[in-house]
């Protein structure tokens, strides 16, 4: 069990520096239980502001309920929200039907980047976690994209002692990453310590739940009788089952998550 | 802090290919910490790609890293035991990745260092060992791994075992355990090996426990630096970490370099749920204080008592991991903590090869991978402590362009060798660079200067007015900016030394701490000049002093070959 309270602070930390150090900034927001914790941590840390707008990249795929929560908490805390999707390649119709990896690429990853162009974003800020999955094990706290999103993970620079890497060309951008270091059952057990409201998708019906949501499509629920966050918890702690066994696109390759991220995905 | 322990770090360290990546996979194997379907994924991709499984591939997961066997970059990956929660950071061995593994070391308490049984001891086993003495990690245990390649032999387990203490006894560190290990069969994991009945210590679980946790050094001096101050709404707040000590509503603070005190008057916090009156080292925090002074980033909070070192001049032990080699006179970012500052590389005390410790006296340069005892200087006051005395704020790291390209720790405060000559009387203190010598040396073709044993004058001590490169007539005033202190000189003596505000332009030259004449003649002109250079920023400081300083008044800059004795 990881302290929860050092969790926040670094998080909190990491969220102050990329504030104060990198220009205009975003922080993506997908509504799932990661981000919603994120928000919250930006809270904490800049007491009860949220200095930066949050950007929805909308697939037009989104489970139904993702869409109604999203404008619903928005409106309850005023965010200032940007809702941005792939207009062009949803007009010629791609869908999953394209094959999972083409279309991540075209509505999120490519979504992603129209988003970061239209804006001139210097920092986004994203939630990834070390224990999702390979790729993301390997990320750094501020982890630099070139000019066209890529990530060059096989030169990384060094990043220690919290000093994190805030410069680079014009053009370039920081993914940053405040809650790397938590582990899932840590993001449960801090929603159930703070209270933070989480959308119910997450809790079992009917004998099944989300683990992780995404979109409708390439998003399988997992069989469990977990309704409470106490039940998640309890869950999580036995289960030797990975967290994105339900997401469709992971298992298209052993590789397919490290090349969607190389090319810009979150 | 909450009631969770903070999880023990450990990075897993040693040359490339001697299995450190296969340790801590059969390690994950062997407690059954990997989820469901890893090993099955994995001898697929094995099966797929033609390959045998490898233990490795459970940490390698970059398929350029799978394809090559070979780490590239750090892994860090939660592990429990009965007794603990750990965080194992999984480095690379690879020459060329030396900056992961320093990415990856910095901040663990414990390593264990990986040796191959058939190879024996090579290059970055050496090196690896140098940096993690460099970086402050004390806990150092062997796994001398492969054994199954050399029928389990004690005598050469012995001999590496002994060869390996004695580099490390160089470095001035002790192993704590040594333990005889094969990933590849899974001996001495969790129990003692049958294979290996003449080892009488720990398994790797053992020593794994075994380890002793930093405890968070709440109990040291109060450092706080400051990250970032908000006004979000009428509430003015000063955000940042305490890095060590104790804070509490009510404490009288002092900011650094600057000096000023005031009170803390309460701890800020968005929900009242979380309120409270006193914080701790690791933890994230907003404070509220009586006096509105200008705050800004990277200023250090401490109590009176046991501040920080306030220097401008220290020496460090420094890793360098750039391509560019550092080169005395070279400047750097340097960031520590949250303040960054330019600083220049005075001196270069002897370059140490990382991996068999020779040390050359004359070299004046740190290529990759060297370590080195240097000197930095900045125009600017610091705040910062010695490593030993505080680890947040006796660290740094150097930027070259984009990159951070080095780092080191503090390991002495120059200031009082570097200082200055100054001026003081009373409270009264202003810095005095007037008697440096500059010269062009001919040789290295460049502007020099040099110093001599620094001196403060007071008033009536008589001025050494006339030195190879300046000479400075009997009456004139001197104005410190920086300092914001005036001085008089009459008669070849110092006469008042007075606070900036009160000094009035009287006719007789006006020299500032560098013994540059300002372009003065009216008390007009004085007026303006200094309202300038108060207003001034950094970057427009070459601008001003285009327009208001003379440099060849009262200094030339004479030929010389070699360095000067003053
Ligand atoms: N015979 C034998 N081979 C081993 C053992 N442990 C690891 N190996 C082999 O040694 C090779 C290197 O192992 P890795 O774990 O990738 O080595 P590493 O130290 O992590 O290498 P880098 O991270 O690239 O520095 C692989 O081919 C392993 O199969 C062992 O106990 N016995
Ligand atoms: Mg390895």
């Amino acid at each position: 069990m990881q302290d929860l309270d050092f969790l926040e602070a670094q998080s909190v930390y990491i969220l102050r520096e990329a504030y104060k150090l990198l220009g205009r900034l975003g922080m993506l927001w997908s509504i799932g239980k990661d981000s919603t914790v994120m928000l919250w941590l930006a809270q904490k840390a800049f007491f009860g502001h949220c200095p930066f707008p949050l950007i929805h990249v909308d697939t037009s795929y989104k489970i139904p309920e993702m869409i109604t929560y999203r404008d619903k908490v928005a409106a309850e805390l005023g965010l200032d929200l940007i809702v941005h999707g792939n207009r062009e390649a949803l007009a010629t119709g791609m869908g999953p039907q394209a094959g999972r990896l083409e279309c991540c690429k075209a509505l999120k990853t490519e979504a992603l980047q129209q988003v970061v162009r239209k804006y001139a974003f210097d920092g986004l800020i994203v939630g990834a976690r070390r224990d999702e999955e390979g790729s993301r094990s390997k990320e750094r706290v501020f982890s630099e994209r070139n000019a066209a999103d890529e990530w060059d993970y096989t030169r990384q620079p060094p990043e220690l002692w919290d000093q994190f890497k805030t410069d680079f060309p014009k053009g370039h951008h920081i993914r940053v990453h405040p809650i790397l270091h938590w582990n899932e059952i840590d993001v449960w057990r801090y929603i159930r310590r703070e209270g933070i409201p989480i959308i119910g998708l997450y809790f079992a019906r009917d004998g099944e739940r989300y683990r992780s949501l995404g979109c409708a499509p390439c998003t399988g629920k997992i069989k469990s009788e977990a309704a409470s966050l106490d039940a998640i918890i309890a869950e999580l702690e036995a289960t030797t089952v990975s967290e994105r066994a339900g997401r469709a696109q992971d298992q298209e390759d052993p590789h397919a998550m490290q090349k969607l991220r190389k090319a810009g995905y979150m | 802090m909450g009631k969770g322990a903070d999880p023990l770090k450990l990075v897993v360290a040693g040359h490339v290919d001697h299995g450190k990546s296969s340790v801590i996979g059969r390690l994950l194997h062997d407690t059954h910490s990997l989820p469901q379907g890893t090993v099955d994924r994995v001898k697929r991709i094995a099966r797929e790609t033609g390959k045998d499984f490898e233990f490795a591939y459970l940490l390698d997961a970059l398929e350029e890293e799978q394809k090559q066997g070979v780490t590239i970059d750090i892994t860090r990956l939660q592990f429990r035991t009965q007794k603990r929660e750990y965080i194992i950071i999984d480095a690379p061995g690879h020459k060329e990745f030396l900056k992961n593994m320093v990415s990856g070391a910095a901040d663990a308490e414990a390593a264990f260092l990986v040796i191959d049984a058939a190879r024996g001891v090579e290059e970055q086993s050496k090196r690896h060992a140098c940096m993690l003495s460099l970086l402050g990690i004390r806990q150092i245990c062997l796994i001398v791994n492969k054994m199954d390649l050399i029928a389990y032999d004690e005598a050469r387990f012995t001999a590496i075992k002994e060869g390996m203490n004695a580099f490390l006894a160089s470095l001035g560190l002790m192993a704590r355990d040594a333990i005889p290990f094969s990933a590849l069969r899974g001996d001495n994991v969790l129990e003692p090996s049958p294979l290996m009945p003449w080892h009488k210590g720990h398994t790797l679980i053992q020593t794994l426990d075994d380890l002793e946790a930093a405890r968070r050094p709440d109990q040291a001096a109060l450092r706080f630096p400051v990250q970032d101050v908000y006004k979000f709404d009428e509430r003015r707040i000063i955000a940042g970490r305490i890095e060590s000590g104790t804070l509490r509503a009510g404490d009288e603070i002092v900011i650094h370099p600057g000096g000023k005190k005031t009170r803390v008057r309460s701890l800020a916090f968005w929900r009242t749920e979380d309120e409270k009156t006193e914080v701790r080292a690791g933890e994230s925090v907003g404070i509220i204080v009586e006096d509105e002074f200008f705050n800004q980033r990277g200023e250090v909070i401490s109590h009176a008592e046991r501040p920080p070192l306030i220097t401008r001049s220290f020496r460090a032990s420094v890793f360098w991991l750039g391509k560019k080699p550092l080169r005395r006179g070279n400047r750097y970012k340097l960031k520590i903590a949250t303040r960054a500052v330019e600083v220049v590389v005075e001196e270069i005390f002897g370059v140490i090869d990382s991996s068999t410790l020779a040390l050359d006296n004359r070299a004046q340069e740190l290529s990759l991978n060297d370590v080195a005892e240097v000197e930095l200087g900045s125009q600017e006051a610091l705040a910062l402590d010695l490593f030993a005395d505080c680890r947040a704020l006796g660290r740094f790291v150097l930027v070259e362009g984009y990159d951070v390209a080095g780092g080191g720790v503090i390991t002495a405060d120059l200031s009082e060798e570097a200082a200055p000559d100054g001026f003081a009387h009373g409270e009264l203190k202003a810095r005095c660079e007037i008697f440096e010598e500059y010269h062009y040396n001919v040789k290295e073709k460049e502007i020099k200067k040099s110093r001599r044993a620094p001196e403060v004058y007071t008033l009536g001590d008589a001025l050494p007015l006339s030195g190879k490169s300046y000479a400075y007539p009997d009456f004139f005033d001197i104005v410190v900016m920086r300092d914001r202190i005036a001085v008089s000189v009459r008669e070849g003596k110092v006469t008042d030394i007075i606070p900036l505000e009160e000094y009035r332009y009287g006719g007789l030259p006006v020299l500032n701490g560098r013994g540059f004449a300002f372009l003065v003649r009216s008390g007009a002109d004085w007026e303006r000049c200094r309202e300038e250079f108060t207003d001034a920023r950094p970057k427009d400081e070459a601008a001003l002093s285009a327009r208001w300083l003379h440099f060849g008044a009262f200094r030339s800059i004479p030929f010389a070959d070699g360095d000067w004795e003053i």
